[in-house]
């Protein structure tokens, strides 16, 4: 699904990324975990498209294509979905009409018909469920006046409708109370399939109690230092970064 | 003999010239009137640079070559007036061809008693005691040479006048066709509201261009509103590239009355918009707002005045800008609480969309306050697209173009959607997104 090879990123000169390798099949579940500053976001940023990181060397394959050559909306459409760690708010776009117009930007790409009104609110109705959301959520604005809760769901929830093959999920617990964190991971959960890979990107263990990933790495420094399976994270948790960092610096030297 | 009195000396003795035909002519009142402004603007001439309120917006492209003033007579065809209907809209309406009102293309049936929706110049003829003591007393003092030129010429535009309590179901909308007589005309159209007490009604005032005819509007709109009396109003402005446009917006509001006044402007014209409201009595509320597009080299300039004149009335301002290419918008904003005004409650602000390097804005909000009691913000930004929020529908799949018009129309939604009736909400809408993307039909950029 995802093959990042000796991936390199710079941001303004500085080096974020410094050789990140990562492989992540079809139907599975990784978590990223790392200090704040090891450059989790940056890979989450990098595969989405977003500007102003400059990949330096490296190669980031997805279904067999240089993602990276490719445009973000190109990207989109062809199945990578970034829930945004800080989803913006935009007044003035209802959430609706941003989600017709990107699942049939889909669709138009795949070479399949666009939904007509009826069917693409049949579609989203069904979706809300998933989130626990109200259909009001669909004519406001995108994210406009949004609890911290509700603009995660929403991330989850346009995930939902526009059924992506690979999904980035940035820090999506953070700021969220333990109900609204379960409500979200339930939404997670039901949208694993043995043909969507879901990256989630994540400081604490916590969010894993609720989504189990099948592995486990840990990002320090720009690479990955430690891979493992769900007991890492575990580790980690009891054990801090501290002594990642350590292992960073030995490796680096 | 300054070079700004030898522009209005063409206007000063066209005016001479056909004083006598004038509609009403003969009334002393009127006669007085018309003389007074017609001394006016040879005194003061059409205005120039040097003037503070015209710092930004240079007449040049008006003054290049002299107007002849429309006469009565001219026409404009059924097909092109159908073919310009707002979709939908269930409304009385006037038509005017520059500026003169065309009775057979007019819908005035089945108006509840109570109501008269006339042409200015017949109601002029027919009775004119009654509206020459209510005409110019929204003006007040003349703003300048424009006005005054639209008072000295006074006769033609829309008369509504609506009785006490009487409340209309449906809107009245007076479309104003310029550029009906062919090369380099000039139309004056003068409009007179007056809602009597606990009266309600919607008006919309809609400028557009019969074809590509250099010609200019000088329009001129008085709204007298009597206690408790409410009026929502949309000036809708799409004229052609060739059109200049001056359009005053006088409004006097007693108390408790409420008006609800848009301006927008969606066409390639010049634009030159003056709207002042006075609060003259408790209570009194005014909301005040405009949504402007300049693209090509547009020039689309906004002054606003608000006068918060007795105690206890609130008003509410904005107008927002979108302004690519080389597009030039001007906006200044005056409030003025005077000295017995307390306990004014005043919002005001300006905001501006730049799409592109070569727009430019000139924005002044401003306060005078003379009472201590009050409650008064303003603020004017001017910004470019935002970037985190054009990735984020990029990244949803949305192509980079559509994502553009998308934040860019939000950006002119906040005013729009405050427009009612919707078909006209609707028509003002499309019209914004056809400026926006005129080669891209929404949805169609895979």
């Amino acid at each position: 699904m995802l093959k990042i090879s000796d991936l390199k990123v710079t941001i303004d000169g500085k080096a974020i990324l410094n050789g990140l390798s990562l492989d992540v099949g079809p139907g599975e579940v990784h978590a990223i975990m790392g200090p704040n500053g090891s450059g989790k976001s940056t890979l989450a940023n990098v595969i989405a498209g977003r500007d102003g990181y400059e990949v330096t060397s490296g190669s980031v394959s997805f279904m067999g294509n240089d993602l990276l050559s490719m445009a973000p909306e190109d990207r989109a459409r062809e199945g990578v979905f970034l829930a945004f760690q800080y989803p913006v708010e935009i007044p003035g776009v209802a959430n609706i009409a941003l989600l017709k117009e990107g699942l049939n930007a889909a669709r138009r790409h795949r070479g399949e018909p666009e939904l007509d009104a009826l069917d693409f609110l049949k579609l989203v109705r069904e979706k809300l469920k998933l989130v626990e959301m109200k259909e009001e959520f669909l004519s406001r604005s995108v994210n406009e006046g949004f609890s911290g809760g509700e603009k995660k769901r929403n991330e989850i929830f346009q995930m939902a409708v526009l059924e992506p093959s690979l999904a980035v999920l940035d820090e999506t617990d953070s700021g969220l109370d333990i109900d609204a964190l379960k409500t979200v991971a339930g939404g997670v959960n039901a949208l694993r399939s043995e043909d969507r890979s879901i990256i989630l990107v994540t400081h604490y263990q916590r969010l894993l109690d609720y989504i189990v990933p099948d592995k486990v790495h840990v990002l320090a420094q720009g690479k990955i230092v430690r891979s493992g399976d769900k007991r890492l994270a575990l580790d980690l948790e009891e054990r801090g970064y501290g002594w990642i960092d350590t292992a960073a610096d030995a490796a680096t030297a | 003999m300054s070079a700004m009195e030898s522009h209005a000396a063409p206007y000063v003795e066209a005016q001479q010239a056909q004083a006598r035909e004038l509609p009403g002519a003969g009334v002393a009142a009127l006669d007085r009137s018309r003389s007074e402004a017609l001394e006016i603007l040879g005194e003061r001439g059409l205005p120039s640079q040097r003037d503070e309120d015209w710092k930004y917006t240079s007449i040049k492209p008006i003054t290049r070559s002299r107007f002849s003033p429309a006469v009565s007579g001219v026409d404009c065809s059924e097909d092109f007036i159908a073919g310009s209907a707002i979709e939908n809209l269930d409304a009385w309406q006037l038509v005017f061809a520059d500026g003169f009102h065309l009775p057979h293309r007019s819908k005035t049936n089945g108006l509840p008693e109570g109501v008269q929706v006339a042409g200015l110049a017949e109601a002029l003829t027919r009775d004119p005691g009654p509206i020459v003591d209510r005409l110019g007393s929204a003006v007040g003092k003349m703003p300048h040479g424009f006005a005054a030129m639209n008072s000295a010429f006074v006769g033609d535009g829309a008369l509504v006048e609506v009785a006490p309590g009487v409340q209309l179901e449906k809107p009245i909308e007076l479309l104003f066709v310029s550029g009906c007589s062919g090369e380099g005309f000039l139309s004056l159209p003068r409009n007179l509201v007056i809602l009597g007490e606990g009266s309600q009604c919607s008006i919309i005032e809609r400028h557009i261009s019969f074809g590509a005819e250099r010609s200019l509007s000088n329009s001129l709109t008085e709204i007298i509103l009597d206690k408790n009396a409410t009026l929502n109003y949309c000036c809708a402005q799409d004229q052609a590239e060739r059109t200049f446009h001056v359009g005053g917006l006088f409004a006097r509001l007693a108390h408790s009355a409420k008006l609800k006044a848009t301006t927008v402007t969606v066409g390639k014209a010049w634009v030159r918009n003056d709207a002042r409201v006075d609060l003259d009595a408790e209570g009194a509320h005014a909301n005040l707002d405009g949504a402007y597009l300049a693209f090509g080299r547009c020039h689309v300039d906004n002054h606003t005045h608000i006068s918060h004149n007795a105690p206890e009335c609130t008003s509410r301002e904005c107008y927002k800008g979108v302004l690519g290419d080389r597009g030039h918008a001007v906006f200044h904003g005056r409030i003025v609480v005077q000295p017995n005004a307390q306990k004014t409650d005043s919002e005001q602000s300006n905001q501006n969309l730049l799409l592109s390097a070569d727009a430019q804005i000139d924005t002044k909000p401003q306060l005078e306050i003379y009472a201590d009691d009050v409650k008064c913000a303003h603020g004017a930004t001017v910004g470019q697209m935002d970037e985190a929020a054009l990735f984020y529908l990029v990244s949803r799949g949305v192509d980079r173009e559509t994502a553009r018009r998308m934040l860019t129309q939000a950006f002119a939604a906040e005013i729009l959607e405050t427009v009612t009736p919707p078909a006209l909400q609707s028509y003002l809408a499309s019209h914004v997104s056809g400026r926006l993307s005129p080669a891209v039909p929404p949805g169609a950029a895979a």
